[in-house]
C-alpha cells in the first residue's frame, strides 16, 4: 500500500502522542501510581506503535511495542514505576523522537535500532532490575512439534503462533476469569467485498470483547490481502455460543470454528512481533546493527509544513466567502435598483476586514506546541547539572503565526537551556545567598499589541557586568576607553555580539553568550527583538518580542516626496515634531536630543535618492524607531496613517536590495514600499 | 525571400513587433503573458538602473524594465501607445517598456538570420537574431538573456 500520501499525518500525529507521552511520564514522576495516566500513556504508546506498523516503519513499530509491553505489565499492576524505568521511558521517547526527525528529513527512520533501550525495557520486564545482554532469547519456543500445519486442519487459529506480549494477554484474560477464543471465519467464496466483510466481523468481535492478535494482520486483511478465511484471537467474557450465533448471523459468513486458546499447545515465539514480516527485517538487524546512522543529510525536509485548522474556523471563512458572493451579485444589480451604493460598499468593508481576521487566526497556532517540550527539558537539565529546578510556565494558550511557532522553538531552548546552566546557582550558593535550594525558571507569552512577547527568566545570579566588561577589553572586543563611556545595558548587550559568543573563555566566566547571537539573529530573521534584563543576585530575563503574524502587519504610512513608504508599526516607538535649531552634530552626524536620549536623525530623503524639499521648514516630523534599544529618527515629508498591509516580496528580480523589506499593494492598488527599519538603523 | 508556401510548412514561431525608437524588435510570443497600457510605478530605491520600479498586476507586484535604458538608448518618453509587455520566464516574471505594439507577425526558420555568437558589445547578447517581414527588418530579442537575473546591485 502506498502510505507516503499519509506521511504528514503520520508525521503530526507521531509528535502529539509523543508530546502526550513526555507530559504524562513527567506527570507520572509525581504520581507513580495515577492509573489514568498510566493508562493514557499506554494508549499513546499503543497507537503510536499502531501508525509505525502501518507506515511501514519497523524499527520504530519494534521499540514502541517494547515500550508497551512494558507499560502494559504496569497498567495491569503486575510492576510498578521506579525511577529506572522512567529514565529508561524517556530514552525511548527520545528514540522515538530521532525517528520521527529522521522520517521528517529523509522519509525513512534511519538505520538506528538503539538495541541498549529495548533491551533495557525487556529487562524492567523480566523483572531485573539491570539491562541484561540476552534478555531475547529469555523466552523460547514452547512449540510442540506435533503442531504442524498438516495436522492442523481448518482450525486455522490453533496454528497461531503467539509473542511474548500475546501470551501475557491470555495469562492476564485467565486470571480475570475471561476466556481466550481463537476463532477462524470462512467467507462464502463469492464475496466480493472481503474487506468490507471483514470490518464487520471485526466490529462485531470487538462488541464481544477484545481481538490480541489476528492473522493475516489487520492491515493486510484491510487491503484485502487474504484468501476467504482469516483467524483471529480474542479475550472475552462471553460463550462459545454467542460468538457462533453472532457472527454466524453476518451475511457471505460460510463458517466459523472456535476453540477456546490452550496455551500449552500454542506456539510463542521469542521475538516479540505481530506483524509476520517483520521477523525477516530481523535477522538483518542482527547483522548490521551497531551503526548510529545519525547522518545529517542536506536533503530538504520531505514533508510540507501543515497547519491543522479548528473546523469552526474553516466554516467561518467559508460563511465570509458565502456572503462575499451575496455582496457581488448585490453590487451587480444595484445600477437596477438604485440601492444605497455606498451601503454596500460598507458592507463589504466589514466583510473583507472580517475575512481578513478570519484567514489570519486560520494561522495561528497557540504557542503550547513549543512550551509543551519544556518540562521535559527542565527535568534533565535538572538531572544532569545536579540543581533543583522549577519551571513556571504561563501564557501557553497565546497564539502566534505557524511560520513564527516553527521557528522559535530552537532560541528558546538555547534561552532556557542557558538559564538553567549559567543563570541559577548551585543549590549550596543559593542556600549561601538565603534563597530557596529550588532555583525558579520562568517561561510567559503574552500578547501584547500586535506584538507577542515571550519571556525567558530565572531568579539566578544574574549578569556580573563587570565581570563582562572586563572580559570584552581582554579579548579586544571594545576598547577600555570605550568601555568606559558605555552603559551597563552596552555592556550587557556585548553578549549578543558573535565575537562573544565564539569566546569561550568568556561565555565560562560571564555565564552567558553560548550562541546567544545565532538566538537574537534568529529572532530578528523573524522580525523580532529581544532584550536581556538583569539584576546582580536577582536573576535576569530574556524578553523577545515577535510580530503576531509575518503576511500581515500594522504599518505608519508616510509620505516622501511624491511617494509613499509604509513603516511597520511595531518598530515604531513614537512619532516627533522636531524645531530644525534643536537637530545638533555629533561627529558630523544630525542627532537630536529627546527627553534626555541622544537620537541619530536618519534622512529617508538621501537614503532613498530622493531630493530633499522645502528646507526652510522650521519643524520636521521624526519617527522614532527601535532596533532592540537602539533608537533612530526617520525624517519624513508627511505622515498619512495607520493601516494594515498585506506584505509581498519584490520578487527575484529585486533581492539583495537592503533597505526595503517588501512592498504592499494600497487601497487604490497602487504599489507603497516597506522599509526594513532594521537595515536602515 | 518573399514569404511562399513553402515556408508555411516550415517551423513557425510568432513574434510581437514593437517600436523602441525608429527600431522595431520582436518579443517571442510563447513568453508574453499579457500586454498592458501604462500604469504607474512604483519606484524602487537603489534598484539596478534599468529596472524602473515595480507595478501591481492584479494583485502581484512585479518588476518593470526599461528596454530603452538596458540598451543604453536614451530614457522612454511615455505617450498613449506606451506599453507594458509581461514576460514570464522560469518562473519570473517581469514587465518591459516599450513604445509601441505594432503587430503580430509569423516567421519561420528561413525567414530568421541568427547573429553570430562573437558580439562583443554586451547589447548584442540581448539579441538572438533578424527577422525579416517583406522589406523591413526586425531585431529578434532573446529574452533569456535580457531579463537573466543579473547582479541586481550593478547599477
Amino acid at each position: 500500500m502506498d502510505v507516503s500520501q499519509y506521511l504528514e499525518i503520520f508525521i503530526d500525529e507521531s509528535k502529539e502522542h509523543l508530546q502526550s507521552l513526555n507530559t504524562c511520564l513527567l506527570a507520572l514522576e509525581n504520581k507513580p501510581s495515577d492509573k489514568d495516566l498510566i493508562n493514557e500513556v499506554f494508549r499513546s504508546a499503543h497507537t503510536l506503535k499502531g501508525m509505525a506498523a502501518t507506515m511501514g516503519f519497523k524499527r520504530m513499530n519494534q521499540l514502541t511495542h517494547d515500550m508497551e509491553n512494558v507499560l502494559s505489565e504496569i497498567r495491569l499492576g503486575n510492576m510498578s514505576i521506579d525511577p529506572i524505568l522512567l529514565d529508561t521511558m524517556f530514552k525511548c521517547l527520545d528514540a522515538l523522537e530521532q525517528y520521527v526527525d529522521s522520517i521528517v528529513q529523509t522519509g525513512n527512520e534511519g538505520e538506528n535500532e538503539y538495541k541498549a533501550i529495548i533491551d533495557a525495557l525487556n529487562a524492567a520486564l523480566n523483572g531485573e532490575k539491570k539491562p541484561a545482554e540476552e534478555t531475547k532469547k529469555t523466552e523460547t519456543i514452547v512449540s510442540q512439534s506435533t503442531k504442524t500445519d498438516e495436522i492442523v486442519n481448518e482450525r486455522k487459529h490453533q496454528a497461531l503462533v503467539f509473542t511474548d506480549f500475546e501470551r501475557h494477554a491470555v495469562v492476564q484474560a485467565k486470571k480475570e476469569n475471561l476466556k481466550s477464543y481463537g476463532i477462524t471465519i470462512y467467507l462464502s467464496e463469492g464475496c466480493v467485498l472481503k474487506s468490507a466483510r471483514a470490518f464487520i466481523i471485526f466490529r462485531t468481535l470487538e462488541k464481544l470483547g477484545s481481538i490480541i492478535k489476528s492473522d493475516p494482520a489487520v492491515q493486510d486483511i484491510e487491503d484485502e490481502k487474504f484468501e476467504f478465511d482469516f483467524s483471529v484471537v480474542v479475550v472475552s467474557s462471553e460463550g462459545e455460543e454467542k460468538f457462533l450465533h453472532d457472527l454466524g448471523n453476518i451475511a457471505e459468513v460460510e463458517k466459523v470454528l472456535i476453540d477456546e486458546v490452550d496455551l500449552d499447545t500454542a506456539m510463542t515465539v521469542p521475538v516479540s512481533d505481530d506483524d509476520d514480516d517483520l521477523r525477516d527485517e530481523d535477522d538483518e538487524h542482527q547483522k548490521g546493527r551497531t551503526k548510529d546512522s545519525d547522518s545529517k543529510s542536506a536533503n530538504k525536509p520531505v514533508t510540507n509544513r501543515t497547519v491543522r485548522v479548528d473546523i469552526e474556523r474553516l466554516d467561518t471563512l467559508m460563511n465570509l466567502v458565502s456572503e462575499l458572493i451575496i455582496i457581488k451579485n448585490g453590487l451587480l444589480t444595484v445600477e437596477n435598483t438604485n440601492t444605497n451604493f455606498s451601503e454596500q460598499i460598507e458592507y463589504l468593508e466589514r466583510i473583507t476586514t472580517n475575512l481578513h481576521d478570519a484567514v489570519m487566526k486560520v494561522r495561528m497556532v497557540p504557542i503550547e506546541r513549543v512550551f509543551n517540550r519544556f518540562p521535559r527539558l527542565i527535568r534533565d537539565l535538572s538531572r544532569k547539572l545536579n540543581k533543583q529546578m522549577v519551571l513556571h510556565m504561563s501564557g501557553e494558550e497565546t497564539e502566534l503565526d505557524r511560520t513564527v511557532i516553527d521557528e522559535i522553538g530552537d532560541p528558546l531552548v538555547h534561552l532556557i537551556r542557558n538559564a538553567g546552566d549559567h543563570g541559577l546557582e548551585t543549590p549550596d550558593t543559593r542556600v549561601r545567598s538565603g534563597k530557596d535550594a529550588t532555583g525558579n525558571v520562568y517561561l510567559k507569552a503574552y500578547q501584547d499589541g500586535n506584538n507577542v512577547v515571550i519571556e525567558v527568566g530565572e531568579d539566578g545570579a544574574g549578569i556580573d557586568v563587570a565581570k563582562v566588561k572586563n572580559k570584552a577589553i581582554n579579548s579586544g572586543a571594545i576598547s577600555y576607553d570605550q568601555a568606559s563611556t558605555m552603559s551597563d545595558q552596552e555592556i550587557i548587550d556585548l553578549l549578543f555580539r558573535p565575537s562573544f559568543s565564539t569566546a569561550d573563555k568568556i561565555s565560562d566566566v560571564s555565564g552567558r553568550g553560548v550562541g546567544l547571537d545565532v538566538v537574537k539573529t534568529k529572532i530578528e530573521a523573524l522580525g523580532g527583538i529581544i532584550e536581556v534584563k538583569t539584576a546582580l543576585g536577582k536573576g535576569s530575563t530574556f524578553i523577545i518580542r515577535l510580530p503576531l503574524t509575518l503576511a500581515i502587519i500594522q504599518a505608519l504610512m508616510v509620505q516622501l516626496n511624491e511617494e509613499k513608504y509604509a513603516i511597520p508599526l511595531n518598530s515604531i516607538q513614537n512619532i516627533e515634531d522636531v524645531k530644525i535649531s534643536d537637530i545638533k552634530y555629533i561627529q558630523g552626524s544630525e542627532v537630536i536630543n529627546l527627553r534626555g536620549r541622544v537620537i541619530p536623525i536618519i534622512r529617508l530623503h538621501d537614503k532613498l535618492d530622493l531630493k530633499a524639499q522645502n528646507e526652510n521648514k522650521t519643524s520636521i516630523t521624526v519617527v522614532i524607531v527601535n532596533k532592540g534599544d537602539k533608537l533612530a529618527g526617520f525624517v519624513v515629508d508627511s505622515l498619512i496613517g495607520q493601516q494594515e498591509i498585506v506584505i509581498k516580496t519584490l520578487g527575484k528580480y529585486l533581492t539583495n536590495l537592503r533597505m526595503i523589506a517588501g512592498a504592499t499593494i494600497l487601497g487604490d492598488g497602487e504599489v507603497a514600499l516597506i522599509l526594513d527599519v532594521n537595515s536602515l538603523v | 525571400m518573399d514569404k511562399n508556401e513553402n515556408a508555411q510548412k516550415m517551423e513557425l514561431s510568432q513574434f510581437i513587433v514593437v517600436n523602441l525608437g525608429v527600431e522595431q524588435y520582436g518579443i517571442n510570443i510563447q513568453y508574453v503573458q499579457n500586454i498592458v497600457r501604462m500604469i504607474n510605478i512604483t519606484r524602487v530605491p537603489k534598484a539596478p538602473y534599468y529596472i524602473k520600479g515595480v507595478v501591481n498586476l492584479r494583485g502581484d507586484i512585479i518588476p518593470v524594465m526599461s528596454i530603452r535604458l538596458k540598451f543604453d538608448m536614451e530614457e522612454d518618453v511615455l505617450s498613449d501607445s506606451t506599453r507594458i509587455i509581461f514576460v514570464k520566464l522560469e518562473g519570473n516574471e517581469i514587465g518591459l517598456i516599450v513604445d509601441e505594439v505594432k503587430e503580430v507577425i509569423q516567421l519561420s526558420d528561413a525567414d530568421i538570420d541568427n547573429i553570430s555568437r562573437e558580439a562583443h558589445e554586451e547589447k548584442d547578447a540581448y539579441v538572438f537574431g533578424v527577422g525579416k517581414i517583406g522589406e523591413s527588418l526586425v531585431t529578434l530579442l532573446n529574452i533569456d538573456e535580457l531579463i537573466k537575473v543579473s547582479d541586481p546591485l550593478k547599477a
